[in-house]
């Protein structure tokens, strides 16, 4: 089971309401590369892999649940005073019509989330290859993403996640060693 | 989202107390991830443990000033059940 702590895993905050941003951030929250997609990756990976690498792949997907709320609330702070003239000046207005400022699963397109985007495929080492991978995809998203964004509140937050990503693809190697020498 | 009632001003003291503990907390997640590829080092444990002790105290304390932090067996309730109470995360 899991408990809920009632903190962010790191501080977030805005400088400015900032739609645009938050459409922007959708990819971090519902897109292929962005933090859903991580921990659900991970999680069903427990399931077929040997019992070395099962911690690594449950702490690793609960802290990307604790990424996905440090998005959520990046994105509910950047809309939550927007009016529906800004959201739709931002590009939000097709989220608009359909969700108000409602959180959703969707990358920065609007694009619904699916699970078309993941893999477990069976084999320890074919996973790890793909974690390796989805970290450097998610690291480099981190990076487009402080490349566009002019809030110095935000980017501090975002380069929090960015290093992260780092660790998880260095822990995410080592456990590709581990799986070669037990071969 | 809809709008949001305002969320009473909360104290200098509440952000300063619960970077504090975001900070401990780090360390703990970073030993956590070591440690699980790392599982024989011995330094790495000693320092693990010591921090443990230290986000214990501090949100032992937070929970008893600003309410609970975890709704499952560590901190007790006052006379309301205290969880349902805001801040919560994204609202500070």
């Amino acid at each position: 089971m899991w408990f809920y702590e009632k903190k962010l895993l790191y501080p977030v905050r805005v400088s400015t309401c900032n739609p645009m941003l938050a459409k922007f951030l959708l990819e971090l929250y519902g897109g292929a590369d962005g933090e859903l997609a991580a921990a659900l990756r991970y999680m069903n990976q427990r399931y077929s892999v040997p019992d070395r690498l099962i911690s690594l792949l449950t702490d690793v997907a609960t802290e990307e649940l604790a990424h996905l709320e440090m998005i959520a609330t990046m994105i509910y702070k950047l809309t939550k005073d927007a009016t529906p003239d800004q959201l739709k000046q931002a590009g939000l207005g097709e989220h608009y019509v359909n969700h108000d400022r409602a959180l959703f699963y969707t990358n920065a397109a609007g694009v619904p989330f699916t699970a078309a985007y993941i893999q477990t495929k069976g084999d320890p080492i074919a996973d790890m290859y793909d974690n390796i991978a989805a970290e450097e995809k998610a690291r480099a998203t981190y990076q487009w993403m402080i490349d566009l964004s002019d809030d110095p509140d935000l980017n501090d937050s975002l380069r929090f996640l960015r290093e992260r990503e780092i660790i998880h693809s260095q822990r995410f190697r080592e456990a590709l060693e581990i799986l070669k020498e037990g071969q | 989202m809809n709008q949001q009632p305002q969320q009473p001003q909360l104290p200098p003291e509440y952000y300063q107390r619960l970077e504090e503990i975001q900070a401990i907390d780090f360390i703990l997640i970073e030993l956590n991830l070591y440690l699980d590829t790392h599982p024989n080092d011995q330094e790495a444990i000693n320092q693990f443990n010591e921090t443990v002790k230290k986000s214990i105290k501090l949100k032992m304390k937070f929970d008893i000033d600003f309410g609970l932090l975890i709704n499952f067996g560590r901190g007790f309730t006052d006379c309301s059940w205290e969880w349902n109470d805001t801040p919560w995360p994204w609202q500070v």
